[in-house]
C-alpha cells in the first residue's frame, strides 16, 4: 500500500501537467490578434498629404447611401446619399433634388442599397458612373464620378426586391434588374390573387435598363419575363461569352411561405443564361409585348441644376417561351447566391450558399449542350441544360457556405464563405484550393479590385463582413460594421486592416485613383448656370411675390448674403431662397440656414443654385446664417427675415445697406 | 557698322514684337491653405490669371480691386513697343553707330521707367487700402515686391519675370554685346589706323 501523501502528490502532478499541456500554444483557440503579422502597417501607410491608390465604393446597405473610402488607407471620404435623404447637403429636401425620389409610390426617401457596379468599357471599369441598386422599393441609381453625387435614378416596375441589380455589360450598353420576390403583374384583377396561386400567378422579371451615354438618363430597353423564382445575383457574360447574362436563382421549389425551409429542398436550384444580343434584336425587331407597369425615371438636369422626372406607363416585355434560345436554365446546387464570370468570360462560378462545393460552368461546353439541344427537360417551359454536360468542374470541400467569387489576372478565384467565415484562394483551370485565410467575423462580399472585370488591377482582396463582435470599441448594442483588407500579392493572403464602414457593407467596387481623379468637377461655371432662379451677379438679386409664395433671389460670395434683409413676408407665405454661390474657386461652398426650417439646410457649391422652402410660423424677425465656414469672415455671414401677420401691409423689401449708407 | 551688327539690331528691333503677345511680368501667391498656389501675370495690355481670386482674398485687408483700367499704361504701352521696334528697325538700316547707342540708351530708359511704374504701382496697391476693411494689422502695408520674394501676412509672394521680360532683358543683352563689339571693331580700327601712320609718317 502506497501512502496516501505519494497518492495526492501523482494526483497533483497528473493534473499540473495536463493544466500546462492544454493551455500550451497548440492545445488553445489562437486568439483574432495573432493573425496580423510583420509589416503590414506599412502596407497600409498612406503618408499625410499623398493619396490613396484606389478609390472603394462600397454600398452603404441600410442606410441606402454608397460609402466612398481610399485603399489601402481604408479612410472614408465621403458619403453620397442616393435612396436616402441628407439635411447636410439638401439632397432630397432641395426644391431641385426632391424629384430624385419619386416614385408610384409616392416620394419614398430611404431604401436599402446593395450592389455598387462601375461603367465598363471593354469590359473594363472607366470611371465614369458607379451604378447602385435600391432594393426595397426597386430602383437604380446612377452616381456621377465627376461630381459624386446622384444624377439619375429609375423605378423598376414589375418587380419586387430589386437584389439581383446592377450589374453591367460590357459596354455598359445596359444595366440589369432582376427581381428577388416574384409578384403578380397586370391590371388590378391580375394583381389581387391569392398569394397560393403562386405558381401560377405570379411572375419573375429581369429588366435591361439603358443609360444614356452622354446624359446618363435611364430608361428600360425591355423585361424579360420568368416563372416565379427568386432571382439572387447576376453578372455579364464578356470576352467569349460576350452577349450573355448569367443570373442566379433560388427557390425552384416555388415555396410562397416559410422559405428557409420551402425553399431549400431541392438539390439543385438554376443559373439562368439569358441570350441578352438576342433579347436587345428582338426587341428591336418589335417582337416585345408592351404591357402596364408604370414607373418613374428621374433625372438631374446638368444645366439647371434641377432634377425632373419622366413617367412611363408601360413597359416593353419579352417572353421566352415565344423566343426559343432566348433563355437557359443551368442546374446549380443548392440556392446559389453569386453567379460570378471568370477574366476571360469562360468561366462562371456558382456559389450555392446552402452546398459543400463550388460548381464552375464552361461557356464552351454550354454552347455545345445548346447546338446539340442537352437537355435534362424543361422549367414551366424554359429548356434546362443537363448539369454534367455543361460543367467545367466541382471544387471539393471548399469551406462552409460558399457566397461570392471574384478573380485576380492570375488565373485565381476568391470566394467567400460565410459559415466558416473565409476567404479561400483557388486555381480556376485546375479547381485546386491554394490558399485559405480567416475573417473576423462571417463575411458576406469580397471585392478584389477590377476583380469582375476583363482586366483586374489585383492586389488587394477586402472582406466585408456582417459581424464585428469584438473587433472595435463597443458602441451599444449596435456595433460599428467593418471590412478587412488583404494583401494578394503573395502566395499567401496577408491580413494587412481592419476599418469600420457606414451601414452593413454589401458589395463593393474599386478602380485606380488616376482613372477617376482627372474627371473631378471643381465648381460649376456661374455663365453656363440656367437655373430658372439664378442670380449671375447682386444686381440680379431680388424678391418677388406671387400670390402666398415669395421668391428671394439670393447670392452668397465671401462673405455676405445678398439681399441679408428681407420684410413684408407674411404668416401663410411660403418663402423660397433660390441660393446662387457666386464663387469660382474650388471648395469654397456656402451653407445657408433658416431658423425654424422644417426639412434641411443647403450647401451650395461654387456657381451653383438650389432652393430651400420655408413656410415661416412665427411673427417676428429671424435669422439665417451660412453653415459652411467659408472664410475669417464667416460668423459674420448672416442676414435676417421679418415676418408679419397674415393681414400686415408691410411693403415687400429686400435690401443689404452698405458701410457708406450708415456712416 | 558691320553688316552682323546691323542684322543683328534688326533682330533685337523685330524681337521687342514678342512682347505684345507674351506676358511680361509675373506675381506667384502661396499659402498653406493654397498649396496649388495662385499667380498672376502682367502683359503689356491687360492682366490675367487667377486676378479675381486675388481679388477675392485682397478685400479682407482693404487692397483696391485689380481692374485693367487700373493701369492707364495699358491703352499706349503696345504703341510705345511698336514705335522702339520700327526705331530699331530705322537704326538697323541707318547703320550709324550713333544710332545704336540712342537705342540702348532709350531702351535702359524704358525699362527703368517699367520698373519705376510697376514699383509705384505696388506702392500705391499696397499701402492706399480702403480704412473700412475689416482686417486692419497695424503697420502693415502689403506692396508686392518688384522683384524676389516677400511674406506678406499668410502669404510668400514672389516676382518674377515672364517670357516678354526675359526677352526684353535678352535684347537689352543683344544690343549692349553688338555695342562692345562695335567698340572693339573701332578701337582696333583706330589702332590700325595709327600704325599705318606711324608706318607712312614715321
Amino acid at each position: 500500500m502506497k501512502s496516501p501523501i505519494k497518492i495526492a502528490g501523482a494526483a497533483l502532478g497528473i493534473t499540473a501537467g495536463l493544466f500546462l499541456l492544454m493551455n500550451s500554444p497548440g492545445c488553445r483557440p489562437t486568439t483574432t490578434t495573432t493573425a496580423v503579422t510583420g509589416d503590414a502597417a506599412s502596407k497600409v501607410y498612406v503618408k499625410p498629404g499623398t493619396h490613396d491608390e484606389f478609390y472603394n465604393f462600397v454600398s452603404g446597405g441600410f442606410s441606402g447611401q454608397l460609402a466612398i473610402y481610399g485603399l489601402p488607407s481604408g479612410r472614408l471620404l465621403r458619403e453620397v446619399p442616393v435612396f436616402s435623404v441628407d439635411p447636410e447637403s439638401g439632397y432630397g429636401y432641395s426644391e431641385e433634388t426632391k424629384p430624385m425620389l419619386m416614385t408610384t409610390h409616392g416620394f419614398i426617401p430611404w431604401d436599402d442599397s446593395h450592389h455598387p457596379e462601375l461603367s465598363q468599357t471593354n469590359a473594363v471599369p472607366d470611371g465614369r458612373w458607379c451604378f447602385i441598386n435600391g432594393n426595397n422599393t426597386p430602383r437604380i441609381g446612377l452616381i456621377d464620378l465627376g461630381t459624386f453625387r446622384t444624377h439619375s435614378m429609375i423605378e423598376i416596375p414589375n418587380s419586387a426586391g430589386n437584389h439581383s441589380s446592377p450589374f453591367s455589360t460590357p459596354n455598359t450598353e445596359y444595366v440589369i434588374a432582376g427581381t428577388r420576390f416574384s409578384v403578380p403583374m397586370g391590371d388590378d384583377a391580375s394583381r389581387d390573387v391569392s398569394i397560393k396561386s403562386y405558381k401560377e400567378n405570379f411572375k419573375g422579371t429581369v429588366s435591361f435598363i439603358k443609360p444614356e451615354p452622354e446624359t446618363g438618363k435611364m430608361s428600360i430597353a425591355f423585361q424579360i419575363v420568368t416563372p416565379p423564382v427568386n432571382f439572387d445575383l447576376a453578372r455579364t457574360g464578356k470576352g467569349v461569352s460576350d452577349g450573355w447574362f448569367f443570373f442566379s436563382c433560388y427557390n425552384t421549389e416555388q415555396a410562397y411561405s416559410l422559405l428557409e425551409v420551402n425553399a431549400s429542398q431541392r438539390d439543385k436550384d438554376f443559373i439562368m443564361c439569358v441570350n441578352w444580343k438576342l433579347a436587345e434584336q428582338l426587341a428591336k425587331e418589335g417582337k416585345g409585348k408592351k404591357v402596364a407597369g408604370k414607373h418613374y425615371s428621374n433625372w438631374w438636369n446638368h444645366n439647371t441644376h434641377t432634377a425632373e422626372s419622366t413617367i412611363y406607363e408601360e413597359v416593353l416585355q419579352l417572353d421566352p417561351k415565344d423566343h426559343p434560345g432566348l433563355v437557359y436554365f443551368m442546374p446549380c446546387p443548392k440556392s446559389p447566391h453569386g453567379c460570378d464570370v471568370n477574366p476571360t468570360g469562360e468561366y462562371i462560378v456558382g456559389s450555392g450558399k446552402l452546398a459543400a462545393l463550388i460548381p464552375v460552368f464552361s461557356f464552351k461546353k454550354i454552347q455545345e449542350a445548346i447546338a446539340k439541344n442537352d437537355v435534362e427537360g424543361d422549367f414551366a417551359g424554359i429548356p434546362v441544360l443537363k448539369y454534367e454536360s455543361v460543367l467545367h468542374g466541382e471544387v471539393k470541400k471548399p469551406g462552409l457556405g460558399p457566397l461570392h467569387t471574384e478573380f485576380d489576372a492570375n488565373g485565381n478565384a476568391y470566394t467567400s464563405f460565410f459559415v466558416s467565415s473565409e476567404i479561400v484562394k483557388w486555381n480556376v483551370e485546375k479547381l485546386e484550393v491554394v490558399d485559405r485565410v480567416p475573417t473576423y467575423y462571417s463575411i458576406g462580399h469580397l471585392m478584389v479590385p477590377g476583380g469582375n472585370s476583363a482586366k483586374p488591377w489585383g492586389k488587394y482582396v477586402v472582406a466585408y463582413n456582417k459581424i464585428t463582435k469584438d473587433r472595435y470599441l463597443p458602441t451599444g448594442p449596435e456595433l460599428t460594421q467593418s471590412a478587412q483588407l488583404y494583401s494578394i500579392e503573395g502566395d499567401k493572403m496577408e491580413l494587412l486592416l481592419d476599418f469600420p464602414t457606414t451601414g452593413e457593407p454589401h458589395y463593393a467596387q474599386a478602380a485606380p485613383a488616376d482613372l477617376i481623379k482627372p474627371r473631378e468637377v471643381k465648381f460649376f461655371k456661374i455663365e453656363e448656370n440656367q437655373h430658372p432662379y439664378v442670380a449671375k451677379g447682386e444686381k440680379e438679386t431680388r424678391v418677388e411675390r406671387k400670390g402666398k409664395e415669395v421668391h428671394i433671389w439670393m447670392t452668397t460670395i465671401r462673405s455676405h448674403f445678398s439681399p441679408d434683409n428681407i420684410e413684408g413676408v407674411k404668416l401663410g407665405d411660403e418663402v423660397y431662397f433660390h441660393v446662387t454661390n457666386l464663387e469660382q474657386d474650388w471648395d469654397v461652398p456656402h451653407g445657408f440656414a433658416m431658423k425654424g426650417a422644417a426639412n434641411a439646410e443647403l450647401l451650395i457649391m461654387p456657381g451653383e443654385t438650389q432652393t430651400l422652402k420655408w413656410i415661416p410660423t412665427k411673427v417676428g424677425v429671424q435669422p439665417f446664417y451660412c453653415t459652411d465656414f467659408c472664410s475669417a469672415l464667416h460668423q459674420e455671414m448672416q442676414g435676417y427675415i421679418r415676418v408679419s401677420p397674415a393681414n400686415s401691409n408691410v411693403p415687400l423689401n429686400a435690401y443689404t445697406v452698405s458701410v457708406d449708407a450708415e456712416l | 557698322m558691320r553688316p552682323i551688327s546691323r542684322v543683328m539690331i534688326a533682330l533685337a528691333a523685330l524681337a521687342l514684337l514678342v512682347l505684345l503677345f507674351v506676358p511680361v511680368w509675373r506675381i506667384d501667391l502661396s499659402a498653406p491653405q493654397y498649396p496649388e498656389g495662385l499667380y498672376m501675370q502682367i502683359w503689356a495690355d491687360h492682366f490675367s490669371g487667377d486676378v479675381e481670386k486675388i481679388n477675392g482674398l485682397n478685400h479682407y485687408i482693404g487692397m483696391a480691386h485689380i481692374k485693367d483700367e487700373m493701369f492707364a499704361e495699358f491703352t499706349y504701352l503696345p504703341k510705345v513697343i511698336m514705335v522702339l521696334s520700327a526705331l530699331g528697325l530705322v537704326a538697323a538700316a541707318w547703320g550709324r553707330r550713333i544710332l545704336l547707342v540712342g537705342g540702348l540708351v532709350t531702351l535702359s530708359l524704358f525699362g527703368a521707367w517699367a520698373l519705376w511704374r510697376m514699383w509705384d504701382w505696388g506702392y500705391k496697391y499696397g499701402h492706399e487700402l480702403d480704412p473700412r476693411a475689416a482686417i486692419k494689422v497695424e503697420d502693415m502695408a502689403y506692396q508686392p515686391p518688384l522683384i524676389g520674394h516677400k511674406q506678406l501676412l499668410n502669404f510668400d509672394a514672389w516676382s518674377t519675370p515672364d517670357v516678354g521680360g526675359w526677352v526684353l532683358f535678352g535684347v537689352m543683352g543683344l544690343l549692349a554685346g553688338v555695342y562692345f563689339m562695335e567698340v572693339r571693331e573701332l578701337r582696333s580700327k583706330l589702332k590700325a589706323k595709327r600704325t599705318l601712320q606711324q608706318v607712312t609718317n614715321p
